[in-house]
C-alpha cells in the first residue's frame, strides 16, 4: 500500500517536472475529508486562475499521522513538497533542520505583520522570518450546551468552574448526563487544558503549559486543577472511553446530555444536522478570565528550488492569506480567519464571538496557543502531557501524584 | 545430497539456483538485517523529529525505561501474551480432540472454527468493540432481556481493557491452534493407538498418555506463532480499545509507533523496537538452537 503511495508521488512529480516554466506547487495535506476537501478546493481554484499548477498529494488518515511519514521520507530523499500542511511547533522543527524556506518577501508585500495577532505570528515564523502561512483558527475552549436541557434545571451556561459543578450537579440530580465527553487521550487533555486555563489563570497557563516551568508544573495550583478533573469525571457518563468526539456531539444534540466541551469543529456537526446557534444549541467560552485558546492550521513552505516552483510558492502564501480565501475556506470549515480584517457577513454567531474574542485577547495578550492541539507544544511534550491527563482522568490516581507525575513526564520528554 | 556428476554443464547447473536465490537474499540482508542494524544505531542516537547520526550511548533506553506509557505496555505484553497463548492452546487443542471423535459434518465444523483466522484483526477489534461495548452491546442487550444489574464493561474499564484483547485474540487464534493439532493428532501412528486400545487403555489414557506427548513439536510451534502473534500486536489494540482507557491497553507495538510517528521521538521508537526485537529473539532463538540441534541428531 505505502510503497504503491510513493509510487504514484513519484509518477505525479516526473508528470509535474515535465510541464515548465509556469508556476507550480505541490501541496501535501490531510484535508480529505467533507467541508475541509472542499474548502481546498477553492484554493485550487484560485491557484490555478492565477495561472499556476496545482499538483494535489493528499494523504489520507486524519491528524495528520500518515503525512507525516510521507513529509520525512520526502524530505529525506531531498525531494520535499512545495507547501505541507503543518501546524505548532513542528513548523519550528523544520524550520531547525533547515528544511524551511523563506517567505519574508511576500510577507512584507502583503503586509502580514498587520493583520496576524502576535500568537500566530509565534507560530509561523522562525527567526523573524515567515516560513508557513496560517490558514485558519479554531478556537479550543468553548462549552456546547443544549439550552432546552439546561432549562430543565433552571441553569444557565456556567461562566465559573464553581457554577458549573453546582450545574453539573443539579442535571445528574435529574437523571441527565452534565458533560457529553468522548474519552480519547486528546480529548481528555483539551478539557484538561480549558480547566488549567480556567482555575489557574492566564499567567499559570503560560508558564505550566507554555514555558513549562517545573514550579509551576508541580505547584498547589496544578493540584486544583487535577481536583476538577476529578470532579469532571464523575459528570461523565460511564461509557465515555473510546468514544469519538462527534459522538458526544450527538449526545447534546439529542438531548441526552447537557454540554460538551469541544472546539469549534463542533460546531459543524450542528450546521449539518440543521440546528440554530442560540435557539438549538449555545456556544459560550469554558469558565476563564477572558483567555482564549487557539488551534491554527498552516501550511509550511518548504525549500524548493527552480523558478516555477517559487513562483508557484509565492502565489500560493499570497493566495492562503488573502482575505477572499480566508473568508471562503473558513466557512467552510467552520473555523474563523487567522488574519483581521475578514468580511463577517456570512459567519453565524458563534464564528464571530470567536472573531472578537480573538482580536481583543490579541490586545490584551491573553490569545494562547493550544497544548492539547499541538500549538504551545511539539510532539514530544504535548504527548507527555496527554499521557498524563489522561492516565490521571481514567484512574482513581491522587491529584497528588498526578501533579508530581507531570513534572517527571515533561522533564523526560524535554 | 546427491552432486551432478563432471560434465561441461554442472557448473551451470549448480550456479542456477544460486543465482536465482541471490536477489532475494541480497534484498532480505539489506531491508531486513541492514534496518536492523539501523535501528540499531538510530536508538542510540538523539535522533528526534529526523534520524541523527551522533552516537550517544544508551541514553534513548535509559528515558525509555523511565516512560510510564512503556512500562504499562510492557506489563500489558506479559499479561497478554501469557494469557492469549495458553488460552489460546488450551481451547485449541481441546477443540481438536473433540473434533477427532469422528463426528458428522467435521469438515464444516472445522471451517466454522478455523473461519476467524481468515479475518483480519481490525475486524475481529472492531467487531468485538461494538459487542463490548456497554451502551451498543452485549451489556445493553441482556438489560434489555430483563437482566438489570448485568455489566460487561471490559474495554471501558482500565483494569479489564487488556483482558478484552486477550478475548478478541483468542476468539481470532484458537481455531488456527485447533487446525495445527487436528492434523498432528490425524498423523499420529494408528497402529500404536489400535495397540493400546487391545491392551485396554481408555480413550482418555490413549489421549494423555500417547497422543498429546507424541505432539510436542506441534505445541513448541503453536507457542513461537502465537507469541509472534502477540508481540506485534498493533492493530487489534487500535481497533479494539484505541490502547485505552487513557493508555491502560496499549502494547510495546502501539507505543512505537505513537512515539517514532506522532511524536517525532525517533530514538526512544528505535530503542522500544530494539526490545521488542530482543523480546522476540529470547523465545526465538532457544527455540531454533533446539530445533537445529534436533535435526544434527537425528
Amino acid at each position: 500500500m505505502k510503497s504503491l503511495k510513493f509510487a504514484l508521488m513519484g509518477a505525479v512529480v516526473m508528470l509535474a517536472s515535465a510541464a515548465h516554466a509556469e508556476p507550480k506547487a505541490e501541496v501535501l495535506h490531510y484535508w480529505t475529508s467533507g467541508g475541509e476537501a472542499k474548502a481546498l478546493k477553492e484554493l485550487q481554484k484560485a491557484f490555478n486562475a492565477r495561472g499556476g499548477k496545482w499538483v494535489d498529494a493528499p494523504v489520507a488518515g486524519g491528524g495528520g499521522d500518515a503525512q507525516a511519514a510521507v513529509l520525512r521520507a520526502r524530505v529525506l530523499s531531498g525531494d520535499p513538497p512545495a507547501a505541507v500542511q503543518i501546524k505548532g511547533p513542528n513548523i519550528k522543527e523544520w524550520a531547525e533542520a533547515g528544511a524551511l524556506g523563506d517567505l519574508s518577501e511576500v510577507a512584507s508585500a502583503q503586509g502580514w505583520d498587520d493583520v496576524l495577532p502576535e500568537a500566530i505570528k509565534d507560530i509561523v515564523k522562525y527567526e523573524g522570518k515567515y516560513v508557513a502561512v496560517p490558514v485558519n483558527v479554531h478556537r479550543v475552549d468553548w462549552i456546547w450546551a443544549n439550552p432546552a436541557v439546561l432549562a430543565k434545571v433552571g441553569a444557565k451556561v456556567p461562566t465559573t468552574w464553581d457554577e458549573f459543578n453546582e450545574t453539573a450537579e443539579k442535571l445528574k440530580a435529574a437523571g441527565i448526563i452534565p458533560l457529553a465527553h468522548g474519552g480519547q487521550p486528546w480529548q481528555d487533555a483539551t478539557v484538561f487544558e480549558t480547566v488549567v486555563l480556567g482555575v489557574g489563570g492566564i499567567d499559570f497557563y503560560r508558564k505550566a503549559l507554555v514555558e513549562l516551568d517545573e514550579e509551576a508544573l508541580g505547584s498547589e495550583t496544578m493540584v486544583k486543577v487535577f481536583d476538577q478533573m476529578r470532579k469532571i469525571r464523575g459528570f461523565v457518563d460511564p461509557d465515555f472511553p473510546g468514544r469519538d468526539w462527534n459522538l458526544a456531539t450527538g449526545m447534546v444534540m439529542r438531548g441526552e446530555a447537557a454540554m460538551q466541551i469541544m472546539g469549534d469543529w463542533a460546531k459543524g456537526e450542528f450546521v449539518a444536522a440543521g440546528k440554530k446557534p442560540g435557539v438549538d444549541y449555545i456556544c459560550a467560552p469554558t469558565p476563564s478570565a477572558g483567555g482564549y485558546l487557539l488551534n491554527s492550521d498552516s501550511f509550511a513552505m518548504f525549500n524548493v528550488s527552480g523558478d516555477d516552483n517559487e513562483a508557484g510558492q509565492a502565489i500560493l502564501a499570497e493566495l492562503i492569506l488573502g482575505e477572499e480565501f480566508q473568508e471562503t475556506f473558513n466557512l467552510f470549515k467552520g473555523s474563523v480567519p487567522a488574519r483581521i480584517g475578514v468580511k463577517r457577513d456570512n459567519f453565524d454567531e458563534c464564528a464571530i464571538r470567536s472573531m472578537d474574542d480573538m482580536v481583543s485577547s490579541a490586545k490584551n495578550g491573553t490569545l494562547l496557543g493550544s497544548m492539547a492541539h499541538e500549538i504551545a507544544q511539539a510532539g514530544a511534550v504535548r504527548g507527555a502531557f496527554i499521557d498524563v491527563a489522561t492516565a490521571h482522568f481514567n484512574s482513581d490516581m491522587s491529584s497528588e501524584d498526578a501533579a508530581s507525575k507531570l513534572v517527571d513526564a515533561i522533564r523526560l520528554a524535554k | 545430497m546427491a552432486r551432478p556428476s563432471a560434465g561441461g554443464s554442472w557448473r551451470l547447473d549448480r550456479l542456477i539456483p544460486q543465482i536465482v536465490v541471490s536477489p532475494g537474499f541480497l534484498a532480505i540482508l539489506l531491508f531486513v538485517y541492514g534496518f536492523i542494524l539501523w535501528t540499531g544505531y538510530v536508538s542510540m542516537t538523539k535522533s528526534r523529529m529526523l534520524p541523527k547520526y551522533d552516537f550517544a550511548g544508551l541514553i534513548q533506553y535509559e528515558r525509555l525505561f523511565q516512560m510510564d506509557r512503556w512500562n504499562v505496555a510492557i506489563n500489558n505484553l506479559f499479561v497478554f501474551g501469557v494469557l492469549f497463548i495458553l488460552v489460546s492452546i488450551v481451547i485449541g487443542c481441546l477443540l481438536a480432540v473433540l473434533l477427532d471423535q469422528k463426528i458428522r459434518a467435521e469438515g464444516f465444523i472445522r471451517t466454522v472454527y478455523l473461519y476467524p483466522m481468515a479475518i483480519s484483526f481490525i475486524i475481529t477489534g472492531t467487531a468485538w468493540k461494538w459487542i463490548m461495548n456497554p451502551s451498543l452491546g452485549l451489556e445493553t442487550v441482556v438489560r434489555s432481556w430483563g437482566w438489570e444489574s448485568f455489566s460487561f464493561g471490559w474495554t471501558v474499564d482500565q483494569d479489564l481493557a487488556v483482558y478484552a484483547l486477550v478475548m478478541a485474540a483468542v476468539w481470532q487464534s484458537s481455531g488456527f491452534v485447533m487446525a495445527l493439532f487436528l492434523s498432528a493428532l490425524r498423523s499420529v501412528d494408528q497402529d500404536i493407538i489400535k495397540a493400546a486400545s487391545l491392551d485396554g487403555a481408555t480413550p482418555f489414557r490413549i489421549y494423555t498418555r500417547i497422543i498429546l506427548p507424541s505432539m510436542r513439536p506441534v505445541f513448541m510451534s503453536a507457542v513461537v506463532i502465537l507469541s509472534h502473534l502477540a508481540i506485534k500486536s498493533f492493530d487489534l489494540v487500535v481497533a479494539l480499545t484505541g490502547g485505552g482507557p487513557g493508555y491502560a491497553s496499549t502494547l510495546p507495538a502501539n507505543f512505537m509507533y505513537e512515539m517514532t510517528f506522532r511524536r517525532n521521538e525517533i530514538g526512544v521508537g528505535a530503542a522500544s523496537a530494539m526490545v521488542m526485537l530482543a523480546t522476540v529473539a529470547a523465545i526465538m532463538v532457544p527455540y531454533l538452537y533446539s530445533e537445529l540441534r534436533g535435526q544434527k541428531h537425528d
